[in-house]
């Protein structure tokens, strides 16, 4: 965890009650709508179909259990019970009221958490690996990097308008966890031949209208200089991004039409006025913020406890811990996933309970320590695999041992037509239904890894274009239709997916999706070829042949 | 932000109301006869003219402090006058969620 200081609280109350006025000032008619509207951004806050949504970040995923405590206070008493967790590290609420909010900030900036720069065309969360500092071979945590970059991008004058917004990830393990080379700015920490710390740069990577994936503009950053590289990325942006016109006005847009190698150049060219100034990291400055981050106290503990060996008779318990329990950096612990997928419950929605059972079960078996992942399940990442079968129990009463992580009913899907104003079609349906479908968890095993992302339009915010498969809603005379892609991830081999044929309607979506996984089982060399891997060999066209001879 | 009134001009091709959202708590409202609000899709005015919209959409836009972001939405009425929404998402925003909570209502 990450201690935050006195400067940290004061800025966050500051900003409360900054708020608080501003709201006050709307709501009595002295602020327009038109006035309020990017102040109220700035903190977070959007319109939706039916209310206000409310996204508070957490940044680089990592919560204490006295923080998601109070994301269940919030939750409960200013919302309806639940709240959402994102694809940034995030987590919305759909019902809060414009009058409540300032109180409901308030309450947050107690525990340290807030909503400062979740909307609005300025840097959004830094995300990280949600197993940061505690993932077997990683560099170092990249959370103290994801902190530095925080703390400089938060509420810096020059970035706060910005052509449009601008999001960074950072991972620092060969497998990416975070998706960097989706966002505007990937980075990925490894050390060169000299032993020395620093990170490959990628940039104009991502979604939405015109998807891309991130291209490398520098092998090698040295972790001193990453404030200035990335400083100097955001004044060329800054400088020549679109702002005539929004649709053009991503930084992804900006490499493309200048290409990596001229964009690289005027950033090389604008770094060397920033490089060797304030900007640059001292050895200090990079200590000071790992200092504040602290770990738990780990135990000597056997690689093989008895409580395990005795849990595997229990195949229940086996199945789950095959699939939710991955290995840690300390021998006896193990990083827990809780699935947030439900057969037939919305992705990624936690109730207040469920957040206060995962509160206190954190306490008891994960150092007071929670993270959240873009694929919108949670981890607990400290715990001793002694443990594991009194956590299985725990998490299962709780509705959170559903054991599908990273199989077919582990949904990224965003909150589509149901919630969002700008969506075209409805996500979470669609998800609920196929999640029926594949509710049989042996025969998900059998299937393997297989990751289905949705959105409910054209900005993606559900990654449908690097879902293995891939759906995105489109409205077509007033109904609902949906384009099916396939061959997307978003990993370290990140791909954008290829589109199998003409758009099917709402009904026949989850139709669609089990013959193309009865295709893979036909098509696949064994059962060890995962489904992205038979897509890969095979290419699109013996799943467009399945999908469409009948239709 | 351009006035609703100067984005585009307005035409609708059937019977039509003008909605918004509450400001101070978001809720979904609809400009009545009464030349008010109201969170009932029933009580809502209905304009059949591209004048007669452009002038409840005015009237609508008018109130800054009681809404936000007025428009004009299509709806149907039924043989029994019933108002009903005229698309999926319009019924979505009278309706309400087209899924179950994850907690009781």
């Amino acid at each position: 965890m990450y201690a935050y200081d006195e400067l940290d609280r004061t800025l966050l109350h500051e900003r409360v009650e900054e708020f608080r006025d501003q709201v006050k000032r709307r709501l009595s008619g002295e602020l327009t709508e038109d006035e309020f509207k990017i102040l109220r951004l700035q903190n977070g806050v959007y319109l939706q179909l039916h209310a206000y949504m409310f996204r508070v970040a957490i940044p680089y995923g990592t919560l204490s259990s006295k923080q998601l405590r109070a994301l269940a206070h919030v939750a409960r008493r200013y919302d309806r019970g639940y709240g959402h967790f994102t694809t940034r590290q995030n987590i919305q609420f759909n019902w809060i009221k414009l009058a409540e909010l300032p109180d409901a900030l308030a309450d947050l900036a107690e525990v340290g958490i807030h909503a400062m720069q979740t909307s609005g065309n300025n840097m959004r969360n830094v995300t990280s690996d949600q197993w940061a500092g505690v993932a077997p071979g990683e560099v170092e945590d990249p959370r103290i990097w994801s902190e530095l970059l925080r703390q400089h991008t938060t509420l810096h004058p020059e970035f706060s308008f910005l052509p449009r917004k601008f999001k960074i990830a950072i991972t620092a393990s060969e497998h990416d966890r975070a998706a960097i080379r989706i966002h505007d700015i990937g980075l990925r920490l490894h050390k060169n031949a000299d032993g020395e710390t620093g990170f490959e740069v990628l940039v104009g990577g991502g979604l939405g209208r015109t998807p891309f994936i991130g291209k490398s503009i520098k092998p090698f950053v040295h972790g001193r200089d990453i404030l200035s590289y990335v400083e100097a990325i955001l004044r060329v942006y800054n400088q020549y991004g679109r702002r005539d016109n929004i649709y053009k006005a991503r930084i992804k847009i900006l490499v493309h039409e200048l290409g990596i190698e001229k964009f690289g150049k005027e950033v090389e060219e604008e770094w060397q006025q920033l490089r060797d100034s304030a900007l640059t990291l001292d050895d200090a400055a990079i200590e000071e913020v790992r200092s504040r981050f602290s770990y738990p106290a780990y135990e000597k503990l056997p690689h093989m406890p008895d409580e395990l060996k005795q849990a595997a008779h229990d195949p229940l318990f086996e199945r789950w811990r095959k699939n939710s329990v991955f290995p840690h950096k300390v021998q006896g612990y193990s990083i827990v996933t809780l699935s947030l997928k439900p057969v037939g419950g919305p992705p990624g929605d936690a109730t207040a309970e469920q957040m206060d059972a995962i509160a206190d079960l954190a306490d008891r078996y994960s150092f007071g320590e929670i993270r959240v992942g873009h694929e919108q399940n949670l981890a607990l990442p400290h715990v001793a695999k002694r443990d594991l079968p009194a956590l299985w129990k725990a998490l299962d009463k709780v509705g959170l041992a559903t054991p599908n992580v990273n199989l077919v009913s582990d949904i990224i899907a965003c909150p589509g037509l149901d919630y969002c104003s700008l969506a075209n079609a409805r996500s979470i349906p669609i998800a609920q239904e196929l999640t029926r479908r594949f509710a049989n968890h042996d025969t998900a095993g059998l299937i393997g890894r297989l990751h289905i992302n949705i959105s409910g339009c054209i900005n993606a915010c559900g990654h449908h274009h690097v879902g293995h498969i891939g759906i995105l809603g489109v409205e077509k005379n007033g109904e609902e239709f949906y384009q099916i892609t396939i061959g997307g991830r978003a990993d370290e081999s990140a791909a954008l997916g290829t589109l199998i044929g003409p758009s099917v309607p709402y009904a026949e979506v989850a139709d669609v999706v089990e013959d193309i996984v009865e295709a893979y089982l036909a098509l696949r060399d064994s059962p060890d070829e995962l489904f992205i891997d038979t897509v890969k060999r095979l290419g699109v066209e013996p799943f467009r042949e399945r999908v469409y001879a009948t239709r | 932000m351009t006035s609703p009134l100067e984005q585009k001009k307005i035409r609708i091709t059937g019977p039509s109301v003008v909605t918004a959202n509450r400001t101070h708590d978001g809720v979904v409202i609809y400009r009545t006869p009464q030349h008010d609000w109201s969170s009932r899709l029933a009580d809502a005015a209905i304009v059949r003219t591209s004048d007669e919209a452009r002038a409840l959409l005015a009237e609508a836009a008018a109130d800054d402090v009681g809404a936000i972001g007025a428009y004009i939405a299509p709806v149907e009425i039924k043989d029994n006058g019933e108002i009903a929404p005229g698309n999926l998402r319009e019924h979505v925003r009278s309706e309400g969620l087209t899924i179950e909570l994850p907690v009781p209502a």
